[in-house]
Order: C-alpha cells, then structure tokens, then sequence
C-alpha cells in the first residue's frame, strides 16, 4: 500500500495561475472528447482578479467523501490513494460532494454520478498539467510541497537579510 | 455542425418575446462571424436612418466559430454590432474574458436584441433557457458590481455577466460594455445602445459540450500554437505588455500628448511601462484558452488613492496620462478604475478629458462652467473630478458625456477644432501628424478613429515606410491589413496573438477548416476579410457617411508638431490626404466618392447588397 508520503496528486502554484482554463478544457478533452468546463475534473476559480487557482483532488489520507458515502461507491485506491467512484453504486444523492473540502469531486452533468480526478492513469500523466502553459501545475507528494515551502520561506529571508 | 452551435436567439425588448432561428449558413461562410457576421445581421434586422438611441437601433452580439474551443484566445471572444451614436455609422467592439465562451456553450452564435423594456431589466440565457429579469435594484451599480450580485442572485458562480454602469443607463455616447470585471467592449458607444433599451446586462450559462471537426489534427494545431505563444511573437504581451509602447512612441515623437499640442510628453519617465510594471502590477492574468496571457492587474499600494486595483493598457494609460498632460501614475489607475466603475471607454474618455482641458486653458471653458475644476493640464484631481462628472452625467459632465465631437459643437467659441476625433469617435495614442500610413488607415476605418481597424501603425513606427511622407502604395497596405484585422475580429481571435499566426491568412485558412469542417482557402478568406470590409462601408453609405467623413482630426491637418526633435513640423495637408484617399479607394475598386462599385460587389459576392450603392456611381 502507497503511504500517503509516497502518494502524488496535482498542486497548483497560484502564483503561476493565470486562470485561462486551459488544463479544464484539457481534462474534459481527455476524458469525455469534448470541450466543457462542466465536465472537467479540475476547476479554475477566480477572485478578484488577482487570486487565481485551479483545484482538483489532493488524494487525502482517511477520505471525507469516502466517509460520506452511504452506499459504499466510493473508495480509495490502496495502491495509488486514487478516489474510485463505482458507477453501479452511486445514486448521486451528493454526500460526497458536501464532505470534500476543495470541491474537488463533482456530480457528472450527464451521467448523474459523481466524479473525480484519477490521475489519467491510462495516460500516464494527468494531461492538465502536460497542458498548462504557464506550467504552475505539477504531481507532487505531501513532502515534496513542504520541502517547497521551507525554501520558499528561507529564500524570503534571505533576501530580506540581504535588503538590510 | 462543428464551430457553429446554428443558432440564432432573438430578444424582443418590446414584447419580452424570445425565439431562436437557424443560423444562415450562407452568411456564416460569407462573414465568418465577430463583426463580420454581427455587421450583416444587423443590416438585415435595422431600418436606414435609424437614430441610434432609439428602441429601432437592434443591438447584435455575435460569437467567432472558434469560440468555446481550447484554442488559444479563439474560445473567448465576442463582438457587439449597432449603430454607433458616437459617429452615427455602424459601431462595433469586441472583448475577450469568459463570456464569448460561455454564449457558445449556451447553442448559440448571435444574439439579436430589437426594442426597449418598459422597465430595466436584465437577460438571463441558461442554456435553452431565456427569461427576462427585473433589474432596478442592479441601477446604478457599476458593471462589476452587476457582474457579483446576479452571481449571487442566481446562485451560480459560472454564470458570466456582459453589463453596463451608470454612463450607459444615462446614455453616454462613450459608454462600453463590460465582462469579467475589467474587459470592455469600449469603443463606438454601444453601452448607450443597451442603456436605450433598458438592458442593463445580459448573463449567460451554457452547459453543452463543443466539439470540433477534425479533432485530432486540431489538438496539434493547438499544441503547435502553445509553443509559438511561449516564443518572440507575443513577448511583449507577456512581459511589459502593450503599455511598454509609452516610452517607444514617446522617443519616435509619436505620442500626442496635451490633446494633440505636442508629439512627446516630457515627463513620459514617469509613466512608463518599466515602472508600471516595476511598482503597480502585482498579476498578469489570461482570459479562457489564452495561452500568453497578457492582461496586466494593476494595485496602486500606497497613497491616497491606496488598494485601486483594475487592469491598464497602453492605450488607456495613455489617454489618462499624456493626453491630459498628468505625470502620476496612481492617479491614472484610479482614473482608469474610474472608467469601468461607470462603464466608460477609458481612451474615448481621455481625450474628452484632455479636450476640456485644453478649452478651459484657452478660456473656452470657465472655471465656473466646469463647476469650480481648475483643469489645468497636468491636474490630476481635475482629471478624476471631470471623469466623475461625466460618469454621472452630472453639471458640465452631461455635455462631455457626448463625447469631443458633439461636446465642441454644442460649446462652439472654437472648440471643434480642438475635438480629436474621426467620425465622432475619439482619437487613439498615435499621432496621426507623423504617421501618415496610419492617418489613412485611421481616416478610412469604419468605425471611426482607430488603431485596431488596420494596425497601419506597424508600418510607419517599424520603419519600414518614410512614415512622413504620403504617397502611393500606402492604399494597397492599409487594405490588406484591414482585411486581415476584419478576419482577426470576426474570427475572433486576439490581435495580440496575430504574430503567432506565422502563414497569416494560410494559418487561419486551417485553423477555420480544422474546427468547422468546412472548407476554405486562404485566399477564399481574403475574401472575406474584403467582404467585411467592405460591408461596414456600406452600412456606412446606407446612413449617409461618404469620403468627406474619412478625414482627420483639426490639429492633424492644421497644427504642425511643435517639439524639437525628428518630426519637428510635421501634419497632413489636404492634398496628401486626397492622394492617400484616392489611392486607398483605387485599390479597394471603389469610386473616388468612396463607394463600392456594383462589378466589386459582384466579384466579392455582395451582389445582394447592391441597392445601398445605386445612384451613389457617378465619378
């Protein structure tokens, strides 16, 4: 079993997001061969201009919309911690929906089902990020984030201690 | 059908009636879509003579083929047509953001809006879904404000909101339309044409898929465009933006500066796009598909006018700064903020600034007739003050809100010489006295003075013509380019993106084929482009402009330039604009009064339109 530290999910830099959406039409492209935001597994969202920030599933360890679910449709991959929604199962009553914390698993508008990133694991890469021109996504573990972030951090203060 | 969704959605104001017809696929092939297909809808749903601002002028909004796909700034734009009461010929303006997108994954490629409510209201399109909704709670509210609280009355963040503020309910000639905030759809008026008809916005949510004709090749195609986006084409955009131009036009005299008393602004430093950028842009962001991104968020950090945040381009920055003799940027953003709170187009509003002023330093204008503004140039405060009046149409602001050509009429003592305009429409930042490739092309543009009707400028301020001398052949350039920029903006694609389309016209020939499946040569789009052209003419000639409308502004032709420097002396004569005219309509296979003749019609496949141009052939 993947340990959560091991496990990968696709993080956005929002200092690089733009907010063009074009990893939403590169996912709905992917997986359902048309051009719909709604039907994408990622989603941009913009405030006020300057926050920009595409979210999609982080893979959690111990899973709010597992949790959720009450018919059992919903697990998690223990080889990948991949969200797996069984089809047959699902009756989308939104559960799941109510529980994740990003809004990142969604109720299909056609298919009436919930639904949610996997990666593209029959395409070897998540295609959003193979597709984000301002390459501010990438498939990262927990750890490889917090490393990031201490940089960043140190990087800060050095340059603040340089200023002086 | 691929690119097209096929259909038409009509919105009659009068009856609060709406229906949806076929798209004419005939038209679409012939004007592509954009203007060129908003143009020829229009002409067919409007009266000749229509006064603008009456519930008769229908208002169009029309989408490219392009739009809802993933290619880069094709999926996002769209284009309102009317007739335009600034110039009182046919208005257009095009925006890009998220709204163009969303219209299309509603079904449809145009949207006809003909009469006038009896009480405000706004447009709700959810997919097939169309109702008319109350709207006297959103007047008075500024397009952003709008854009939030019908967000939040509907309950969905997605929907998208194209709307207008205070100036286009009180019918400003130089009202715009905005979506996302900070994108414009500024030129020609056409705010006011919504206000008349007491439309405050139009909000849409479209749910459909969109697929294209070839997919396959078109993801290569796009794939192909993300690499060239990233390369020289478009690094301008991507670094200082379009507001790098301040110091460029600036150092080749080009930047008319003072309503038009001087090519070059002494304090041009202070206002550049280098410390733009350095001090105030904390973002760039990029509308839907947009693989560059270019648009430069702009927050003023300290100071009185502290947290102003709003999105700055040269043009604007331009006729809020140098234009009004005003050195500071801060002011200029809360200027340019200014603007979009009251739904202003903010280069139109510039030179109306900057217009006032130069009457008032010439004591045209009074302090008292401005309400106790010293509108000095250079004046910042006077600056915000003025944009506030005119805002809100509120004591000399009324008059100014009609912009520079009817403001100098009604003041009369002279001013219309110091109105800057073409056609009634407000001049942009390039000083037509020593370009004089892009005087033609500013002179001929349907829709008044513009830059973004033909790019002529590229010309004159690359040096690759003697850009003070007017002779022959320059006709030939600017018609070629305005048939490109016509195909540009019917498309609708980004012209900040033009220079990734490396094969021009072949580029856009697959790009077309690719998405619609049907198909077209590059030179059967050259065509096209032509036709559109061609078509904002003839509307034009149907209510009653001709050659002596394609002139320039009074300064151009009579006010040399006065600054020590390269271009010292320098305007156009009448003769050199006769003999650019004369060679632009030879080359377009039009008479010298300007008219299309009836075998051009015929050879471009406009024969159908032939009775605007009857009894207009005599030479």
């Amino acid at each position: 079993m993947v340990k959560i530290h091991e496990r990968k999910f696709v993080s956005v830099d929002p200092d690089k997001c733009v907010g063009c959406q074009t990893c939403e039409y590169a996912c709905s492209w992917t997986k359902e061969k048309a051009f719909n935001p709604m039907k994408s597994r990622i989603r941009v969202i913009r405030v006020n201009q300057v926050a920009n920030m595409a979210v999609t599933c982080r893979l959690c360890e111990d899973p709010a919309c597992v949790s959720a679910c009450p018919r059992d449709a919903i697990k998690q991959s223990p080889e990948t911690g991949i969200i797996e929604v069984d089809k047959d199962k699902c009756n989308g009553c939104g559960w799941c929906i109510e529980a994740c914390d990003y809004g990142a698993i969604m109720l299909h508008p056609e298919t009436k089902v919930v639904y949610v990133c996997d990666l593209c694991k029959d395409k070897g890469e998540p295609q959003c990020i193979k597709w984000c021109p301002e390459e501010a996504l990438t498939l990262v573990t927990s750890d490889v984030l917090a490393q990031k972030a201490r940089i960043g951090a140190v990087r800060k203060l050095l340059q603040d201690t340089q200023k002086k | 059908m691929f690119g097209y969704a096929g259909r038409v959605l009509y919105v009659d104001l009068n009856t609060g009636k709406t229906h949806t017809e076929a798209l004419n696929m005939d038209y679409a092939k012939k004007y592509i879509g954009g203007i060129g297909l908003g143009m020829r809808l229009w002409l067919d749903n409007s009266k000749q003579g229509v006064v603008p601002l009456s519930p008769e002028n229908t208002l169009v909004l029309a989408l490219g083929p392009m739009s809802g796909t993933m290619f880069p700034t094709a999926g996002n734009g769209h284009a309102f047509v009317a007739k335009s009461p600034a110039t009182f010929g046919v208005g257009e303006a095009v925006a890009h953001g998220t709204f163009g997108a969303e219209m299309k994954r509603a079904g449809y490629d145009a949207i006809i809006i003909i009469g006038k409510s009896e009480k405000p209201v706004y447009l709700w399109i959810d997919d097939d879904s169309v109702q008319l909704l109350e709207a006297e709670h959103l007047m008075g509210k500024s397009p952003s404000e709008t854009e939030d609280a019908i967000k939040d009355e509907l309950g969905d963040y997605y929907v998208r909101v194209a709307s207008i503020g205070l100036a286009g309910e009180k019918l400003s000639r130089i009202a715009c339309i905005i979506n996302e905030k900070t994108r414009a759809a500024g030129r020609t008026g056409l705010g006011a044409v919504m206000g008349s008809k007491n439309l405050k916005a139009i909000a849409v949510r479209g749910t459909r898929d969109i697929t294209v004709a070839k997919p396959e090749e078109f993801m290569d195609m796009v794939k192909e465009f993300h690499e060239r986006m990233k390369g020289p084409a478009t690094q301008k955009y991507r670094t200082l933006g379009t507001v790098e131009n301040v110091l460029v036009h600036n150092a080749l005299f080009c930047m008319p500066t003072r309503n038009y008393r001087q090519a070059h602004f002494e304090e041009a430093g202070k206002v550049s796009g280098e410390v733009l950028n350095e001090k105030y842009v904390p973002k760039i962001i990029g509308c839907s598909s947009c693989a560059m991104r270019c648009e430069h968020v702009v927050v003023v950090p300290e100071g009185p006018y502290k947290g102003t945040l709003t999105r700055m381009e040269y043009e604007t920055l331009w006729a809020l700064g140098p234009y009004c003799g005003i050195d500071r940027l801060d002011a200029i953003i809360k200027g340019m903020d200014l603007c979009n709170y009251y739904g202003i187009d903010a280069i139109s509003a510039g030179v109306v600034v900057g217009f006032t002023m130069d009457c008032y330093e010439n004591g045209i204008l009074t302090r008292s007739d401005l309400g106790g503004i010293d509108a000095h140039f250079g004046n910042s405060e006077a600056l915000l003050q003025l944009l506030e009046k005119i805002g809100q149409r509120e004591g000399i602001g009324d008059l100014l809100a009609e912009g520079v050509r009817i403001a100098g009429q009604k003041i009369d003592k002279g001013a219309e010489k110091l109105a800057q305009h073409i056609k009634g429409l407000e001049v942009t930042g390039y000083d037509l006295r020593c370009l004089k490739t892009a005087a033609l092309g500013f002179a001929v543009s349907f829709r008044g003075a513009d830059h973004n009707r033909h790019g002529a400028y590229a010309y004159d301020v690359k040096g690759k013509v003697d850009r003070l001398k007017a002779e022959k052949g320059r006709g030939k350039m600017v018609r070629d380019l305005e048939d490109v920029y016509s195909l540009i903006d019917s498309f609708i694609v980004c012209k900040f993106s033009r220079g990734t389309y490396y094969k021009e016209l072949a580029d856009m020939a697959k790009l077309y084929n690719l998405v619609t499946g049907i198909e077209m040569t590059p030179e059967e789009l050259k065509i096209a482009g032509e036709r559109i052209n061609t078509l904002g003419r003839l509307i034009n000639i149907r209510e009653g402009l001709g050659r002596k409308d394609d002139t320039l502004p009074w300064k151009v032709m009579n006010e040399p330039i006065p600054d020590e420097g390269p271009v010292k002396g320098a305007f156009v004569t009448q003769e050199e604009l006769d003999l650019l005219l004369d060679d632009y309509y030879e080359s377009r296979g039009w008479t010298l009064e300007g008219v299309p003749k009836t075998e051009k019609l015929k050879e471009i496949g406009m024969s159908e339109l032939e009775s605007i141009v009857k009894g207009k052939q005599e030479e």
